[in-house]
This record gives structure tokens, sequence and C-alpha cells, in this order.
């Protein structure tokens, strides 16, 4: 691999890195609101049942 | 005439549709360049990347004054999302323009660059955007200081923009003039692709983020009225 092709393939691993990381911190977050939910759905039919 | 906005899967799908042709249209159309040769391929992920940056900062500035103009609750959300976009996207361009500076000029960074030092500078305004934001509590107060600090920021747009014309550098050269592109027709469609799946990139990830802080907050809200 000359430098060069090193220099441009570490460009677009940088930007592939930053959509993994994203993807990553999405995912986490969407899993804990899904837990969040859980919990709520939880104590609203609690509360419905009295 | 009402414009209907696309639904999030068409423009995810819209955006690697274009990220691939990008891909494709890189290495296998656009041709190498005399001077640079393949380092030169680098314009097409970089230069894309900083525009989409401006486009994020401008959107998140113009929600802002939409914010201060209407006192839309929702403004407040939608501009900061449009800034943190905007300083991933910043933070990325500072990383992809050092390699390119690295393979063209053989140093990371330069400080004789008006255009670099300028964008580092609204770079990291932006970055104290959320140190502005989080030292406050949430509320009315904080949208509107929020709002009025972004609007700020937007004015170092243009001067970051036009730094390098204003210097009439050759060390970062101008490729868009008066006159019109400085480069190849194969080059210039390339490159356009390239803007465009970056755009569609950003406006997904926008959207996502965005449905991810509303959902936040309406649990939040819904925690509330059920304690």
């Amino acid at each position: 691999m000359t430098t060069s092709e090193k220099y441009v393939t570490g460009a677009y691993l940088v930007l592939l890195g930053m959509l993994l990381v994203y993807l990553l911190i999405i995912a986490l977050k969407v899993s804990r609101l899904e837990e969040e939910l859980a919990d709520l759905t939880r104590a609203a039919r609690e509360k419905l049942d009295g | 005439m009402s414009i209907t906005r696309p639904s999030l899967s068409a423009l995810a799908a819209f955006a690697v549709a274009l990220a691939a042709a990008s891909v494709l249209m890189t290495f296998f159309v656009a041709p190498e360049d005399v001077d640079q040769g393949l380092s030169q391929k680098i314009f097409y992920v970089h230069v894309p990347i900083a525009l989409t940056a401006y486009a994020c900062f401008g959107l998140g500035a113009w929600k802002a004054l939409r914010l201060l103009l209407t006192r839309g609750e929702r403004y407040d959300l939608e501009s900061y999302t449009g800034i943190h976009q905007g300083t991933i996207f910043g933070a990325l361009t500072l990383v992809t323009g050092s390699i390119w500076a690295k393979a063209s000029w053989g140093v990371w960074w330069t400080w004789s660059s008006n255009q670099l030092v300028l964008f580092l500078v609204l770079f990291l305004f932006y970055c104290a955007y959320f140190m502005l934001r989080y030292s406050t509590e949430s509320g009315p107060r904080r949208e509107r200081n929020s709002a009025v600090y972004a609007l700020f920021g937007v004015v170092l747009i243009p001067v970051s923009f036009l730094a390098v014309r204003i210097a009439g550098t050759i060390l970062h050269p101008t490729v868009f003039t008066h006159e019109g592109a400085n480069l190849p027709w194969q080059m210039l469609v390339c490159f356009l692709i390239c803007l465009g799946g970056m755009l569609a990139l950003a406006a997904t990830l926008y959207r996502v983020e965005l449905a991810g802080k509303r959902a936040s907050v309406s649990l939040r809200e819904l925690r509330e009225l059920l304690a």
C-alpha cells in the first residue's frame, strides 16, 4: 500500500468509524428508551389496577 | 404548494444509495488528479463533510431564530440537534482535513492557513454551546440563551467559508470561483453526488437523533404524569 493509499483509506475509515460509533450510541439510547417505556407501562398498569 | 417531508426510512435508503454511488464514482469514475495523485480523492469526502457541517450549523441557527421569533418550544430541540450534528461533522472536517494536509503539504496542521484556523474557531465556538446549554437549568431561559448563542455563531460561517478567498493563498486552493468550478466535469459530478450523499446522511442522522430526543422528552413527561 502506498503512502497516498494509506491517507485516502484513513480519511474514509474516519468517516466509517464515526458512523459506527454513532450507530452504537443510538443503539444504546434506543435500548435505554425501551427499558424506560417498559417501566412506565408497568407503572401505568399498576396504577390502573389500583 | 405544500412540501411533503420524506419518511425516515425513505431518507435513509436515499442516503445509503447516494453513499454507495459516491464511493463508486470517487474510485472508478473520477479521474486521478495530475498534481496530487490519489490523495486528491480525500477532496470528495473532506469538502462535502465541511459543507455539511456549515449546513448543520446554519440549520441550528435558523431553528434558533424561529425559537426567538415564535417562542415555539420544539425549535429548541431542533436547534440543539442541528448544532450537535454540525459539531460531529465539524470534528470530522478537522480530522479528514488533517489527513489531507499531511498527504498534500506534509504537515498535519498549519496555523498559517486562515481557513483552517477560522474553522477551528467556529468548531470550538459551537463546542462551547454545549457548556453554556448544560450550565443552566432547563426551561425558557436556557432555550433563549442557547438560541442567542447559536445565532451569534452563524456569523462565523460566511467568514470561515470566504476566508480562503479573502486570504488568496495557494496553500488552500479555491476550487469554486465566480467563473465556475475549476475542475473537470467528471470530478464536478462526483463531488456533487458526494455532497448530496453527505447531506442526505446528515439529514437522516438529524431525524434519528431528533426522534430519540423527542421520545426521551415524552417519556420524562409521562413519568411525571404517572408519579
